[in-house]
């Protein structure tokens, strides 16, 4: 389905949607208050930016970089190619170290991946450990947001699952509550476990090392005690120094959910003694990105999810409507690029209001992104009828001034005496849920000249007075 | 296969590299934000983030102000790493498998320094035997020289050397959550609390 087909299904349910925009601002504003509390935030994006940058030019060198420190270091390095080479990569892994019971920390990458059903189909239990993932997870739901995976899910929702799943009481929706049945769930999950699983928010190409970032400790939890730790990134994720992390670290938390770091900031430099610890390193279409001059800045996002919080679409359509496991303007980029037929809809879910561009951290031109991306997808001919018509029909409107002034004194006329039926119907989607201006009686170029004409004369009628009888 | 798709991934990268953009110096002093009174500072974030500071002289009141709280009173199962601050239930040489650790009550852990701009504590793996007792008991008491607070993440990474420990960390504030209905409890998965004791003489 598309975007504004799923969009309408959200949309309907209005103070669902209305409470969706609402929980979604006041992150927005949480992310304002802790950034104005930096005076230097612009320089922090800045330097970002640029390092982002300076990573991709060089990328196959960092990586090797990244190769050779952390095997020497102990690690195991694999690379994938993609998303289904990444799946059998991790399951062979498990499978020698007869792995039943996984636990997972949040990863965007093996969602992308669909790692979950490829273990299940294999015989292996996995349990995603971030409190909002699991949620979802026991729903059998894709995340509707990278950050705050079940953020389209009311309190009463997460009650009636857990009820159903983990046996909590009947109609309990406190969060002080479900969170600490969750807790006790968890932990025995933790501890069961023969392997932990976990993503990567930074690696250092110098170090050979990486950064998970979690608020629950569910990453640390998992991969302290079983003997076998799996990190799955995508290439993009590399930093080149380790002092590069205090910009990193000093934009994420702050520009995801407002707070001045993450809980755990933990760095991994080799395997646990006695333990094994294996990265996979991830292409699935990401060199594809790097080639195109249009779209490779989209490979400096670090998943903050803050473009997701500010954008007024994402905020009324809700994230599920971008059928994309990264969803909002950052996602209605990557996706269409790796997929342009199935998710053609996706940068027109945009205002091209810009808001996106502003709060990014690392200062993707997102709004830019989103219009170019438009273009991309005429070029591939994925424009549908309506769309390309009623651009054509403008295009030929405005090019003739004639045409065009013709145009606007028969549309004047018409609303004023056409009945509201032949208005707003079907074929008008932009009245579906707004009722145009009152028809002006002049067109603007009228209004404009007629102003001219007044101003020209109020200017000289002082100067003919001042001589006048007193 | 795998070192095929090794050569197959650096060789599609290399043909599409973009033109070379430089690497900006991050200045050891920088235009960063720094603070009149960096502890005071560490103290209110890390209170804004669901933790407790308190500053004592020296680790004997450090260990008189820690029996003063309720939790470590009532505290079956005790680990202290710090010599003088807690007495503990449980001899951590004699436990090979973190497993083991799974019901510790309260921890007495140590912290290199902090960081007054979020409120975060560097710890490391070399000062507990097994470094799940960050994440695993339900309350943590953490240790730290008050005269090592540094203002921000420039100069907290201008400190250590990533890399010289297999593990480490900064932890601010004990576990949270915000994942239902944006409602925030802390005590998610990991600490339910964290109590710091900044020791001016340490």
């Amino acid at each position: 389905m598309s975007h504004p087909a799923l969009a309408q299904i959200f949309v309907d349910d209005k103070p669902r949607a209305q409470w969706h925009d609402k929980a979604l601002w006041f992150v927005r504003q949480k992310r304002d208050r802790m950034a104005s509390g930096v005076p230097e935030w612009e320089d922090l994006r800045q330097h970002a930016s640029e390092i982002k940058q300076h990573t991709m030019s060089l990328l196959p060198d960092y990586l090797e970089m990244f190769e050779k420190n952390a095997t020497a270091r102990g690690v195991k390095v694999h690379w994938a190619a993609d998303a289904e080479e990444h799946n059998r990569i991790v399951t062979e892994i498990l499978q020698q170290h007869q792995v039943k019971k996984l636990v997972k920390s949040k990863s965007m990458l093996t969602e992308e991946c669909h790692l979950n059903p490829y273990l299940e189909k294999h015989g292996i239990e996995v349990v995603d450990t971030d409190l909002g993932e699991w949620i979802v997870q026991l729903r059998d739901e894709p995340p509707s947001h990278i950050v705050l995976p079940a953020i389209h899910l009311k309190k009463e929702d997460v009650g009636d699952t857990f009820h159903e799943h983990i046996g909590t009481e009947k109609g309990a929706s406190d969060p002080k509550y479900l969170t600490e049945a969750a807790r006790n769930t968890l932990r025995q999950r933790f501890c069961a476990a023969d392997a932990g699983l976990t993503g990567v928010n930074f690696a250092i190409a110098e170090t050979g090392g990486f950064v998970v970032c979690t608020n629950e400790g569910n990453a640390d939890l998992g991969v302290s005690l079983p003997k076998l730790h799996i990190a799955s990134m995508g290439i993009e994720k590399l930093l080149p120094r380790a002092s590069d992390l205090a910009v990193f670290l000093r934009l994420l938390a702050r520009s995801a959910t407002g707070q001045p770091i993450t809980t755990y900031s933990s760095h991994f430099h080799g395997p646990r003694e006695g333990s094994e610890l294996h990265v996979v390193l991830l292409d699935n279409g990401r060199s594809e990105i790097l080639k195109s001059p249009e779209f490779r800045r989209s490979l400096s996002c670090i998943r903050c999810g803050a473009c997701m919080n500010t954008c007024p679409v994402y905020r009324r359509s809700g994230g599920h409507s971008y059928e994309s496991t990264v969803p909002g303007p950052i996602g209605s980029i990557l996706t269409p690029l790796k997929d342009p037929e199935a998710h053609s809809s996706l940068p027109f879910a945009c205002s091209l209001c810009g808001s996106c561009t502003d709060v990014c951290p690392v200062k993707i031109d997102l709004h830019h992104q989103l219009f170019a991306m438009r273009s991309f997808l005429d070029r591939k001919k994925l424009l549908g009828m309506p769309k390309k018509l009623s651009m054509k029909f403008a295009s030929g409107l405005m090019s003739s001034k004639w045409v065009f002034s013709g145009a606007g004194k028969a549309a004047r006329t018409a609303l004023r005496w056409l009945p509201r039926f032949a208005v707003y119907n079907p074929l008008n989607p932009w009245g579906k849920q707004r009722d145009l201006p009152d028809a002006p009686k002049d067109s603007f170029r009228a209004q404009y000249a007629a102003y001219q004409k007044d101003q020209a004369e109020k200017k000289s009628r002082p100067s003919s007075g001042a001589g006048g009888p007193s | 296969m795998t070192q095929s798709s090794r050569q197959q991934i650096l060789t599609r990268l290399r043909a599409a590299l973009p033109e070379s953009a430089a690497l900006p110096n991050l200045p050891a002093r920088g235009p960063w934000q720094t603070f009149d009174n960096p502890y005071d500072r560490f103290c209110e974030v890390l209170e804004s983030v669901g933790g407790i500071c308190f500053r004592v002289p020296t680790l004997v009141a450090a260990n008189e102000r820690l029996n003063q709280i309720a939790e470590w009173n009532e505290a079956k199962v005790r680990v202290s790493v710090v010599d003088g601050v807690g007495v503990p239930t449980v001899d951590l040489a004699s436990i090979d498998d973190p497993h083991d650790l799974e019901n510790v009550d309260f921890a007495v852990l140590s912290g290199h320094f902090a960081v007054a701009e979020n409120g975060a504590i560097w710890v490391t793996d070399d000062t507990v035997k097994h470094r799940v007792l960050y994440f695993l008991p339900q309350r943590l008491a953490m240790v730290i020289p008050a005269s090592e607070i540094v203002n921000n993440m420039h100069e907290a990474y201008g400190r250590i050397q990533i890399g010289d420990n297999v593990f480490g960390a900064f932890i601010s504030g004990p576990s949270k959550t915000a994942d239902i209905e944006q409602s925030l409890v802390i005590g998610a998965h990991g600490a339910r609390a964290l109590t710091v004791f900044a020791v001016e003489s340490l």
